[in-house]
């Protein structure tokens, strides 16, 4: 887990989600923050390839020792690859979370929700 | 407003050895105290395989002497106090007379009339009050030690032998106390814990914890959180009040039948013996679930009854709990459906403890 870290080349969202956006596609997961708050992640269940993500809404949980988490879409779209590995290594997530911890690859269906979402100085500047 | 209610959480004495520890702390019934230094799972699994020393220095101490201090206990503590040798320690239960629970508590017999009572920390004035009220028959003094100790459990399989290192003599057996210089420290040594491992508990003077601390630290002992107390205490099936215990549920219904005797006429003891006789409607059984997830305290069972406890088990890499439900269906193998958050799970009773050694 290490020392906080949020990359530059994120788009952050407020519930402590992160989207790297690579043209109509994008790749999704939780923050250092996020998971430094959850605790070891124990459990992932991810979506369904397929299934329709709504900017702002929960898609899926993460659960550790101590809670389980919603995790809030940061943009809308189609999901289209899953992180099937997390299955087994759901530490992951705490272990690489902008890395090998990714949560899901989504078709983006409204490009231009990308602007409501903050870079990497704007989102640690609402950390506590 | 957030800082407001900060100050006003009670600290132990080894508060800046957390800080320095990397812990993460919380509010806990009124006290700032760590959750976790390295993470619960790895802090878990260090008590299960080596050994870790957690401060539970929040829990209360309540002395209760004087020439009927043993018929005082008798009439407060479910357990037969009688059984308890001089320097022997037992786990009882505190109840109204309803039977109801409100506390669980080990007494630990220090002298012929002199018996020394660890109380849950969000229990502690509420059980000093009632155990003085109905101590005013009684020949003895009841009184709050709180802060006149630090405590720290130390447990694991090599928990003895890293006390022991450090000990002026050797420790006492199981379920006895007694009186020792360890790293230097005069305390109470006491062979009881909350984890399902072997282990010891030491009770010593606040300003000498941090010695006894840094030393333990320096013998290997790992420092463990609330967040990893809770995984083992759940798969060693011990109850935590407030979850599993509370004032609606009988010891009884709780699976506590062992550690009442009513024959001794504790408060409480006419009511109980009515349920131990009739049976009790719901009982308190450990479940596993089968497959992902995690039910939490008050997930509802399908069909009737509600987790009281839950979590990860970090040995057995499967959601564990504990939940009362009906008694014709609290039998190791059989199925519940639990709903959790909307989903429903498959659980599986079992036999306490959840954690065995040799499994």
């Amino acid at each position: 887990m290490a020392d906080p870290n949020y990359p530059d080349d994120l788009k952050y969202h407020a519930e402590h989600d992160w989207a790297r956006i690579d043209g109509d596609e994008a790749t999704l997961g939780i923050t250092w923050y996020a998971q430094d708050t959850l605790g070891e992640v124990v459990f992932f269940t991810p979506p369904a390839v397929g299934a329709t993500l709504t900017k702002d809404e929960a898609y899926t949980e993460v659960e550790s020792v101590k809670a389980v988490s919603d995790v809030v879409a940061p943009l809308s779209g189609e999901v289209i690859e899953v992180n099937g590995s997390l299955g087994d290594n759901p530490q992951t997530i705490n272990e690489d979370p902008y890395g090998e911890g990714w949560l899901v690859r989504i078709r983006i269906s409204n490009p231009t929700e990308a602007d409501a979402l903050m870079d990497a100085a704007a989102y640690v500047a609402t950390l506590p | 407003m957030h800082d407001a209610v900060d100050h006003e959480l009670r600290r132990t004495p080894l508060y800046s050895e957390h800080v320095a520890a990397g812990a993460k702390l919380v509010a806990f019934a009124g006290w700032e105290m760590p959750i976790q230094y390295v993470g619960i799972r790895q802090e878990h699994l260090a008590v299960r395989s080596d050994v870790g020393v957690f401060d539970v220095s929040h829990m209360g101490q309540v002395v209760v002497s004087g020439p009927q201090a043993l018929e005082c206990l008798q009439h407060l503590v479910s357990g037969d106090v009688r059984r308890m040798p001089e320097g022997g320690a037992q786990y009882g239960l505190l109840c109204n007379e309803r039977g109801g629970v409100l506390d669980d508590v080990f007494s630990y017999r220090l002298g012929e009339r002199r018996f020394l009572l660890v109380t849950n920390s969000a229990n502690h004035m509420r059980d000093l009050e009632w155990m003085r009220t109905h101590a005013r028959e009684f020949d003895v003094e009841v009184s709050d030690h709180q802060s006149d100790f630090a405590m720290l459990a130390v447990q694991g399989p090599r928990a003895r032998a890293v006390v022991q290192g450090l000990s002026d003599g050797l420790l006492p057996p199981r379920l006895h106390c007694m009186e020792r210089s360890v790293a230097g420290v005069p305390l109470i040594v006491c062979g009881t814990g909350y984890t399902g491992e072997d282990g010891v508990e030491l009770l010593c003077a606040p300003e000498q914890a941090p010695v006894l601390w840094s030393a333990l630290l320096r013998a290997g002992a790992q420092p463990i959180g609330l967040g990893a107390r809770d995984t083992l205490r759940l798969e060693a099936c011990f109850h935590l009040y407030g979850n599993d215990l509370d004032e609606q549920h009988d010891p009884i219904s709780a699976g506590l039948a062992w550690a009442c005797a009513e024959e001794t006429g504790f408060i409480g003891a006419q009511p109980i013996s009515e349920v131990r006789a009739s049976g009790p409607e719901l009982k308190l059984v450990p479940f596993i679930i089968d497959g992902p997830g995690i039910a939490r305290q008050g997930s509802v069972v399908v069909g009737g009854g509600v987790v009281t406890s839950g979590t990860f088990s970090p040995s057995l890499e499967r959601g564990i709990g504990l939940a009362y439900i009906p008694a014709d269906r609290a039998v190791p193998g059989n199925r519940l459906e639990i709903d959790v958050r909307g989903t429903i799970r498959t659980a599986v009773v079992e036999k306490k403890p959840l954690y065995r050694k040799d499994r």
